[in-house]
């Protein structure tokens, strides 16, 4: 409902005055303050189309490494269909074709040259709703390195399902039945199961879509603080309806509106003092 | 007060809207249970009126007598060649003191009660044992079908004598040679260890349930890979576009065409063209294979369909290849579904007959077969020919064939089940 509010203003169907410029013509804003880490991904004009439909209109948008950068904005603004992009999830979706240029250490992802799979040991994922696969808890972590044929002994791949469910904060909870299925542990445990899944094939980047949506307020909270761990190593890339979760996690905020990046800069920039009058809307509540 | 007073009326109206809701709820359940009972009902009566008619098959009468291996009729270097029944027919008439006329219409009479098994069984006693030649030996054969239906009570003596197979004398001999302790019931193996035969009491199904269990084969091997696999490209890889369309309302189409089109089809391509032996396993199975197909493709693809896609997705975003997604997750969490699909499919090919009566299977064969490729009987064309047999014996076997084939359907099904529920996963 409040999305619609927000709508009918802009909508230019009454003939009422906008308040503002229309969507189309505004540039985006950039505070004044620099990355945090180097730039790890870099998207020039991207643009998604999802049949005659365009969903994403020329992000360009600098994604520094060993930050936590949070992509802000109301349903259907396009945040995920961004974070997709960067590990070309898009691909498999048939009718969809992404434009522009996104680089991942100065390489463009989607080059011929470039193998969507091997991008994806690079760029790991982690969904908004939990999904292990319906096998063991070992398995699950497991499933990565095998694939990507990453351990060379029985022993290695031990190793690294241990390192990455501590790593993912889980080790204490289920080190007694890492053969019990991973479907049976709680939503916030299934979250980190899936979090230590991605990051045992040692991901550089990890796109994270909701991931605290369908957890309670103390398994968000353990995400939270495991995101803030996980910084120290990876690239990390997340999509959040939550201004708090945002504010709490991220140093780099990007907010987006109606299939176009409308502000980024850092966290405390875009919510203490944001230069975009839709942001400060956004951010207090007034829509979203 | 007021606010009670208020309130009466609506909640009044609430409590007569309930009243009809409750009882609609109430007359729906009554017409589940109705449709229950009925089709419950139904099934008892078929059950029912198929074991009464069948359970007689079951078992079957043997007479034993002592036979005198006359060194005057037997000729030792052929022993095949001695009329066993004769002989036998006219010591048996001795023993009850009937004097045979010129013509021998009695011992023909009697030799009528016992299974032309007796003749086979008896020169085979002689070959093994030439030694027999010259003493009494004792020879269980099965009773012939008329004699095994009278000692089963099928066969009432009220009935005019012109009208039943057996004279009142016959039936005499028999309730002599029953008295005498000649006769004995026992379970008859022989229905489950004999191919078809033209006489009811060497019958048995054995011939037809490999005939149609090769068949199977040959049907599971062809149409479930080939199923399972148009399926998985259908769903999982061909780009989706008219010509995907079009093909699944064929594939849905194809689901619903008449089997006995697909024996014509079975019989223009295989035989006339391909020129495969026609009434062989083989063929058979084959023509089932065509039916079966879209029936696995559409089970398979809706099992597919129903795996949530965000098992899809982890896998692939864990940089699995297309394939690998497929066949690690997507067809792992099918395949519950896909099997019993499969098998579902194969029980209804076991019972399908009308493709089997083009390509020549309800021809009589009798003996078991031993290749794909050599003329075979199947269950359901069984029952088909001996509904039609004249002999009132094979009325009883019609009956004992059904119950087969039924048992053979739900052992099927319920394998279905179980690979089911063992299968399923939760995710």
């Amino acid at each position: 409902m409040k999305f619609k509010l927000f709508r009918a203003p802009d909508g230019s169907q009454g003939g009422g005055s906008a308040p503002e410029a229309p969507v189309i013509s505004t540039p985006v804003v950039t505070h004044g303050a620099g990355p945090v880490g180097p730039t790890k991904i870099s998207a020039r004009d991207v643009s998604v189309f999802y049949g005659d439909k365009q969903a994403l209109y020329d992000v360009s948008l600098e994604i520094p490494d060993k930050t936590v950068t949070a992509l802000i904005g109301p349903s259907g603004c396009g945040k995920s269909t961004f974070l997709r992009t960067m590990n070309r999830m898009n691909d498999t979706i048939s009718h969809c074709r992404v434009t522009g240029r996104i680089e991942m250490d100065g390489e463009d992802i989607n080059a011929k040259s470039v193998d969507p799979v091997l991008l994806r040991a690079r760029v790991g994922m982690v969904f908004q709703k939990p999904n292990p696969f319906p096998k063991t808890i070992y398995e699950n972590v497991a499933y990565g390195p095998r694939i990507h044929g990453l351990a060379s002994s029985k022993g290695e791949l031990d190793d690294i399902v241990q390192i990455s469910l501590k790593r993912a904060g889980l080790w204490e909870e289920v080190s007694d039945r890492l053969h019990s299925p991973g479907t049976g542990l709680s939503g916030g445990q299934q979250q980190r199961l899936v979090i230590a899944r991605a990051i045992a094939v040692e991901p550089e980047v990890i796109l994270m879509d909701e991931p605290c949506s369908a957890l309670d307020p103390i398994a968000t909270a353990k995400i939270e603080e495991l995101i803030d761990e996980l910084r120290e190593r990876y690239c990390i890339v997340i999509v959040t309806h939550s201004m708090a979760q945002a504010a709490r996690v991220s140093q780099r905020t990007a907010f987006f509106h109606l299939g176009r990046l409308v502000e980024t800069g850092p966290t405390e920039e875009i919510f203490t003092n944001p230069r975009e009058r839709r942001t400060l809307d956004y951010i207090t509540g007034r829509f979203g | 007060m007021t606010d009670a007073a208020a309130n009466s009326p609506r909640i009044d109206r609430l409590r007569a809207g309930l009243k009809k809701r409750y009882a609609r709820e109430k007359r729906f359940r009554a017409y589940g249970l109705l449709a229950i009972a009925i089709a419950v009902g139904f099934l008892v009566l078929l059950l029912g009126r198929i074991v009464e008619q069948g359970h007689t098959a079951f078992y079957a009468h043997t007479v034993t007598v002592p036979v005198y291996m006359d060194p005057a009729r037997i000729d030792r270097g052929y022993p095949q060649g001695t009329n066993f029944e004769q002989l036998v027919a006219e010591q048996q008439l001795a023993r009850m003191g009937v004097q045979d006329d010129a013509a021998g219409t009695k011992a023909t009479a009697m030799r009528g009660l016992f299974s032309s098994e007796l003749k086979y069984l008896a020169a085979d006693r002689v070959a093994r044992q030439p030694g027999l030649i010259g003493q009494t030996v004792t020879i269980a054969a099965p009773a012939s079908d008329d004699a095994d239906l009278f000692f089963k009570g099928k066969v009432s003596r009220d009935t005019p004598a012109d009208q039943r197979r057996l004279s009142d004398q016959q039936i005499q001999w028999l309730d002599q040679m029953k008295a005498d302790g000649h006769v004995s019931a026992h379970f008859n193996s022989g229905l489950f260890t004999r191919g078809d035969s033209t006489e009811p009491e060497l019958a048995g199904v054995l011939g037809a349930v490999i005939g149609s269990a090769l068949m199977l084969l040959v049907t599971a091997l062809i149409a479930i890979p080939l199923g399972v696999g148009a399926a998985l490209y259908l769903e999982e890889f061909a780009p989706k576009g008219k010509l995907t369309d079009l093909i699944e309302v064929n594939i849905n189409n194809l689901a619903a065409v008449p089997s006995i089109i697909y024996g014509l089809l079975g019989l223009a391509l295989f035989i006339n063209w391909m020129h495969l032996p026609r009434a062989s396993p083989l063929v058979g199975g084959l023509v089932l294979a065509l039916m079966a197909l879209p029936t696995i493709i559409i089970a398979t693809r809706s099992s597919l369909k129903a795996v949530p896609p965000s098992i899809r997705e982890a896998a692939l975003a864990m940089g699995a290849s297309k394939t690998q997604t497929v066949f690690q997750h997507t067809l792992p969490l099918a395949m519950p579904g896909v099997m019993t699909g499969a098998i579902i499919s194969m029980a209804h090919a076991l019972g399908e007959t009308a493709p089997l009566l083009l390509i020549g299977m309800v021809s009589f064969v009798p003996g078991l077969p031993h290749s794909l490729v050599e003329p075979t009987g199947a269950l359901p064309s069984l029952v088909y020919i001996w509904e039609n047999a004249s002999e009132r014996a094979f009325h009883e076997r019609t009956a004992a064939a059904i119950l087969v084939l039924l048992a053979f359907m739900i052992v099927m099904n319920a394998a279905a089940i179980l690979l089911r529920r063992r299968f399923e996963r939760r995710w």
